[in-house]
């Protein structure tokens, strides 16, 4: 799924602020000044003053002369951050994921949120209209791209919902300030007459970062989504990791075990809480010469259960060298899932391979003798039949077509055909006899031919279509022949390829 | 006065004791009685008389001998067929083996979607034993196959007593038992191929058909019977199979 963020700009943080304190202030022209130099700078202006023609960084006395009725304010440097953080903690209601923008803006990562109010329009404009019913002049826009977002929110005159990918269209038509670039960068640009983002936008990389520095080139890839922006989340998600500091340093099994549990059981309370499970977990041992010992366990499918985590842990710890000792230990969630919680049993019957023991014995099983021993077979659309299975990569992999069994198939096949001297009557009869380790077999009854063709397209090194032939001796034992190419006599080549049950 | 009563009908009492505990001792076991029935049943017909209780002990371990690779094959197809059966609500299987050879698309033919059978191939007999007890341990698993040359006593008590908890039905395919030693499974057997045979002298291969010989049973009877495998039935011939095994009991006694 792509991300969404949505960009909230306040187009009058501190005064609104003032506003809200200060009721009769409405609609007042007043402004926000700080001393720089010996000089009261204004930092902000209210709506009513920035009508009259009061800007940021004039001088306050410029401002009266223009206005003369202008109230000014002290600004306070930390309020600001304040503000944003507070908005930023009420705004944690529509997303987790909330992130602070200096100096007056919010940006949110609203992806898999904005369904829950019903649509992305319908989230923007709830969250709009309750920051203004508060008090604050606010402007919203939402994208695929934080960069996108920012820009359309400041500068956007069409509509604040920027489709999915998007962006390129969105920005064409905004200033360069829209980027986010720095005051000389902009300043060059006017220069140069590139009024909008659509006239350089198309130009080759090379040229902008010559003229431009390479951070124009980054705040353009930010927006149009080829560079990653992340947000620094006010509340941050914390990795799944705990620690266990030790006393004494531990120096056997049975301690390293105790530590094992105890971290376990810390770890998975909480990923239970919060309905995830883990798919692979390191163990840090750090020892007191300084040295790092760790052991990964993996499962093969997201689990938080102590005990089936402590297991397979447990294979491991042989492995783990204390030395001198360990006195610190970490455990890592390094890949941390959603856990699908099972139905009860009441309605299933038997949940076959998705029964939380089959998982978990599969788990150990790959824990101490590995992975690749652990295979899984599903039907593939091949008539060879080396190729007519293939391996399955997960336990949850449906067969995509149905198994044949209309063509009778070995139960015991040969990895590699075996060469055997048969005689052969009369072109594609079955072989009367066959010669097989030493020992000749008559036949007494057989089925074929059926003519498998090669796969020329998928094996490079050539050969012959098989025909094959299901025998039965006279014991009763049945074989699976095949002849590779053409009958040509006594040169024709034979193979003995399986065993029937 | 109380103690009297007690006294006398004791020997109907002890005679109940009795009968209970052996019950008791052929569920543990592995073998059943039709009451308490969860797991799916396998009905091998006739075959069924051989078993304590006639049902096919479940939850036990059972030994077949296959030393050559065609006895392996029919073996593998009757073993198919008794998996099969117990799969039918769902479960799924474990497949253990020592350089394997099956052919997963054949086991369709027998009754069981071959998707839903875990193959573990190892290289080492240790590892193989190793991941059987683990497999046979977990209980949500209808069936656990090994294919490994040799089993010792010792080793097959171990699993004995690991399925009598789990109630996981095991099946051991010894590949290379040329001095069959004695184990601690509860049935052993023995397949072999029959010349298949077609209705009225049709040309072609028919349908699979066994000889199978169940060489021991633990408190049933063993016996001999020619079986086929046809349309995902597993039926029983009639003809006078038994003697040969009657034969052969005696031998070993002799």
């Amino acid at each position: 799924m792509s991300k969404r963020f949505m960009s909230i700009w306040f187009r009058h943080l501190l005064t609104d602020w003032h506003v809200r304190r200060q009721p009769g202030l409405q609609d007042m022209p007043f402004v926000l000044t700080t001393p720089v130099h010996g000089r009261m700078i204004i930092t902000s202006a209210s709506p009513a003053a920035e009508a009259q023609g009061i800007r940021t960084s004039m001088s306050l006395a410029d401002a009266k002369a223009i206005v003369s009725s202008l109230q000014a304010f002290d600004d306070e440097p930390e309020r600001g951050t304040q503000l944003l953080k507070a908005l930023g903690e009420w705004c944690i209601r529509y997303t987790p994921v909330v992130g602070i923008d200096l100096p007056d803006g919010l940006i949110l990562d609203v992806s898999g949120c904005t369904h829950l109010w019903g649509g992305e329009r319908p989230y923007l404009k709830e969250l709009i209209t309750k920051l203004r019913a508060i008090g604050y002049d606010v402007r919203g826009a939402m994208a695929d791209t934080i960069g996108t977002a920012w820009a359309v929110s400041r500068y956007g005159k069409i509509t604040p919902i920027i489709n999915n990918g998007e962006q390129a269209d969105a920005i064409m038509r905004l200033p360069p300030a829209a980027l986010r670039l720095e005051e000389d960068v902009l300043a060059r640009l006017q220069k140069l007459g590139l009024y909008q983002i659509g006239s350089f936008m198309n130009m080759p990389g090379s040229v902008l970062r010559r003229r431009f520095g390479q951070q124009l080139l980054i705040r353009l890839g930010q927006a149009l989504g080829y560079e990653t922006e992340a947000i620094e989340p006010l509340h941050p998600i914390p990795p799944y990791e705990e620690r266990l500091p030790c006393l004494e340093p531990i120096r056997t099994a049975t301690g390293i075990e105790i530590a094992l549990k105890v971290l376990l059981e810390q770890l998975c309370l909480r990923l239970q809480k919060e309905g995830k499970g883990l798919r692979t977990a390191i163990l840090k041992g750090y020892r007191v010469d300084n040295r790092m010992v760790q052991t990964e366990i993996g499962t093969s499918r997201a689990s938080h259960q102590p005990e089936h985590l402590f297991r397979l842990f447990e294979l491991k710890i042989p492995t783990i060298e204390p030395a001198l000792g360990i006195e610190l230990f970490t455990l890592e969630a390094s890949k941390v899932e959603d856990v699908a919680s099972l139905q009860e049993a009441l309605w299933i019957g038997n949940p076959g391979l998705k029964a939380p023991a089959v998982s978990e014995l599969l788990d150990r099983l790959a824990g101490k003798i590995g992975e690749d021993s652990i295979r899984r077979y599903l039907p593939a659309e091949h008539y060879w039949p080396e190729r007519s299975i293939k391996q399955a990569t997960s336990l949850e992999e449906k067969p995509a077509t149905v198994w044949r069994t209309d063509k009778p198939r070995p139960v015991q096949l040969l990895s590699k055909p075996e060469a055997i001297e048969v005689t052969a009557p009369i072109p594609d009869y079955p072989p009367m006899l066959f010669r097989y380790k030493g020992k000749l077999h008559e036949i007494r009854k057989a089925d074929g031919p059926e003519r498998i063709e090669r796969e020329w397209w998928l094996d490079m090194d050539g050969g012959e279509h098989r025909d094959y032939y299901t025998v039965e001796d006279t014991e009763g034992q049945r074989y699976w022949l095949f002849r590779s190419g053409h009958y040509s006599g006594n040169q024709s080549q034979w193979f003995i390829h399986g065993f029937f049950a | 006065m109380f103690v009297f009563n007690q006294q006398s009908g004791m020997p109907a009492v002890k005679a109940d004791i009795i009968s209970q505990l052996q019950q008791d001792i052929l569920r543990i076991q592995g073998f059943r009685s039709k009451l308490t029935d969860t797991i799916p049943d396998i009905d091998l017909g006739p075959v069924n008389t051989a078993f304590p209780n006639a049902i096919f002990p479940t939850g036990a371990v059972h030994e077949f001998l296959c030393a050559f690779r065609e006895h392996a094959a029919a073996t593998t197809g009757f073993v198919s067929v008794l998996a099969g059966n117990l799969m039918q609500r769902g479960g799924a299987c474990i497949w253990i083996s020592v350089a394997r050879t099956l052919f997963p698309p054949s086991l369709k033919t027998f009754g069981i979607e071959p998707d839903r059978v875990i193959f573990i191939d190892l290289q080492r007999i240790k590892d193989a034993l190793w991941a059987l007890e683990e497999a046979l341990k977990c209980p949500g698993i209808a069936a656990v196959i090994a294919e490994i040359p040799e089993i010792s006593f010792t080793q097959s008590r171990r699993l004995q007593l690991v399925v009598e908890q789990s109630k996981v039905t095991g099946f051991i395919l010894r590949t290379s038992a040329r001095a069959a030693s004695t184990t601690a499974c509860v049935t052993r057997w023995k397949i072999t191929s029959l010349p298949s045979e077609l209705e009225d002298g049709m040309p072609g291969v028919g349908y699979p058909r066994w000889h199978v010989e169940l060489l021991k049973v633990r408190n049933g009877r063993p016996g001999a019977w020619k079986m086929e495998w046809a349309e995902g039935k597993c039926v029983v011939i009639p003809g006078n199979a038994t003697t040969a095994i009657i034969q052969e009991q005696q031998l070993k006694v002799g």
